[in-house]
């Protein structure tokens, strides 16, 4: 039988029948949760009558939703984390260690490929761009993998996606997966998983494709998986916590369906509210006035999306009615940001920089929008109310676009900027 | 089941269904209190114990918070029926004990205010405003074990030791 990727890592994790629209029980590789999602997790656990984890250098929390704390309740989720951590000796890093969960695990070699990972975090399924089966649930099946060290999978059919060309300075990661999300919808890919592929790859770095696979989730996908090669093992090769098998889709494997991108084509892309695949180009945006430019996340907080934001605000300013957000998303990015000269450039353009949070993202804290507000942010979803206000409004872009917005005041398209 | 229905339209988020700034807290009746409230902010006022969601498509789109079906159970509603849904609040619905039902044609047809019956052992939703009823098709085997045993807590609990 000829796998696709996803369908591959499962079968090399079950001993049932592995496939497609079948419940395979598969073995994990790595379990985590956040604030929100741990608190939940660590009663059901307990409810389950399980004192343990399966293996406490497999599961972790990472508190960054409402942290550092933005009041006491925040603070009292936080604290049950962090006794329940110490308790089973599990993975876990403090406020001023932790970054955002997606960007840091696999920088710290927790997510490598041919895995299979779960997260409490829709967004878990970032892991892809390593190669694995990473993908997001509920609290209450992450207490069930925790305790027993495996879950229930249904093999999902593919949507192979075929990026085609090469990467120019205008055209991220962002705008690829939002050209991806214009083509097949916020359901094109529900209860799919999406492959990533194409000969765009080889110029295509991971922190572009860490963008990318993040938002599988907001095409409905069930995970995001990038075929690994030789930029892949590099990385995973030079982080790895343990030893690991890189798997790849068979040749001739059937896919539900198949999409190419002409990523020489593409210009740079904006989601309009109120949903991530409201697509259209920067350019049509008119003088679209903003209040609010975001730049972080766990889809564009990484160090090239750092650079990218940089080389636009270098010895320009944050236009005088515009508040801009920058947040590194672990302190990796923050320390080489630091090095690089990047925080003073935010700073001296008047940017706001805040320590690693996933706050402004969903409305947690440190960036709330305020009634009939406007954000260009390069997070990941412009949902009703998602950023604060349920009158305000989210537009979603890379980081080279949501920069020269700041710098506008209003959306902008570097395409023009740069001309 | 049975109970007024309320009808919504496609891709209702979870960010609708219980806005993030809610989430310090796991508390069915809190989180109950505040469903649906970026939609409509007297949603949770105006239902009955006992009234249906009616979804479009993709149901339950967005974050992995389990807090989403939590908020709507502890707001008294007792069951979903949608065109389709979204794979995390699909299985996070199960888990804690929300009844769903994956039914197009009954989501198109039933309307705004209908009294509505689902009856998940035989697998047949009732409009009783309009005497239609449909037949859902049953989870598979390993979904109803968790069903029967009363959610995944119960189910890996008595699976213990084993």
């Amino acid at each position: 039988m000829k796998r696709t990727l996803a369908s591959q890592i499962i079968a090399s994790h079950s001993t049932d029948p592995v496939k497609e629209g079948a419940i395979c029980r598969v073995s994990v590789d790595f379990a985590f949760v956040n604030d929100i999602t741990a608190p939940p997790a660590i009663d059901a656990m307990a409810a389950m009558g399980r004192s343990r984890v399966f293996d406490r250098k497999r599961c972790a929390i990472i508190p960054d939703h409402f942290t550092p704390n933005k009041d006491i309740a925040s603070a009292e989720q936080a604290k049950k984390s962090r006794i329940f951590a110490s308790e089973q000796k599990m993975l876990y890093w403090e406020v001023g260690r932790a970054g955002i969960e997606h960007a840091m695990l696999p920088e710290k070699g927790y997510i490598l490929p041919g895995d299979i990972v779960l997260g409490a975090d829709s967004h878990t399924c970032t892991g892809g761009a390593m190669g694995a089966f990473s993908t997001g649930m509920g609290s209450t099946d992450l207490a069930g993998a925790w305790a027993t060290g495996e879950t229930w999978l249904m093999v999902p059919p593919t949507v192979r996606i075929d990026f085609r060309g090469s990467i120019s300075r205008h055209i991220t990661g962002k705008d690829l997966i939002l050209a991806v999300l214009r083509e097949i919808s916020v359901q094109g890919a529900r209860y799919m998983a999406l492959e990533f592929g194409g000969d765009a790859l080889a110029s295509m770095s991971m922190d572009h494709r860490f963008t990318v696979a993040n938002m599988a989730v907001e095409a409905g996908g069930k995970a995001g998986l990038f075929v690994p090669d030789e930029t892949t093992l590099a990385y995973a090769e030079a982080r790895a916590s343990r030893p690991f098998t890189a798997r790849y889709p068979d040749e001739g494997c059937e896919y539900a369906k198949r999409v190419e991108i002409d990523v020489e084509k593409l210009t740079p892309l904006v989601a309009a509210p109120h949903s991530p695949d409201n697509v259209r180009p920067a350019s049509t945006f008119g003088d679209t006035e903003i209040q609010q430019v975001f730049i972080g996340s766990c889809t564009n907080g990484r160090l090239e999306d750092m650079a990218a934001a940089a080389s636009v605000l270098e010895g320009k300013k944050v236009h005088p009615s515009v508040r801009c957000i920058v947040i590194p998303a672990s302190y990796e990015v923050y320390n080489a940001c630091l090095e690089k000269g990047y925080i003073r450039t935010f700073t001296e353009a008047g940017a706001a920089v805040c320590t690693p949070t996933c706050g402004p993202c969903l409305g947690g804290h440190m960036g709330i929008l305020a009634e009939g507000e406007r954000c260009v942010s390069t997070s990941n979803r412009n949902f009703v109310g998602r950023m604060g206000h349920p009158k305000s409004e989210v537009y979603l872009a890379s980081p080279v676009t949501a920069a020269w917005s700041a710098v506008k005041g209003h959306i902008a398209d570097p395409a023009q900027e740069e001309a | 089941m049975r109970g007024k229905a309320w009808k919504f339209g496609d891709h209702v988020d979870t960010d609708v269904i219980i806005p993030a700034r809610y989430l310090v807290t796991a508390d069915p009746e809190t989180l109950g209190a505040h469903c649906m409230e970026d939609g409509d902010p007297d949603f949770a006022k105006k239902i009955s114990q006992g009234d249906i969601i009616i979804g479009g498509e993709n149901f339950g789109c967005g974050s992995s918070r389990e807090h989403a079906p939590i908020a709507i159970k502890g707001a008294g509603i007792s069951c979903v029926i949608a065109k389709s849904f979204a794979r995390i609040f699909f299985r996070n619905s199960i888990n804690v004990g929300l009844p769903i039902f994956v039914c197009p044609e009954a989501a198109e047809k039933i309307s705004q205010g209908d009294e509505v019956t689902a009856d998940m052992e035989v697998g047949v939703i009732s409009d009783e405003t309009t005497g239609e009823s449909w037949t859902v098709p049953a989870f598979p085997e390993y979904l109803r074990g968790i069903i029967a045993a009363g959610g995944l807590v119960p189910f890996v609990a008595s699976r213990a030791g084993r």
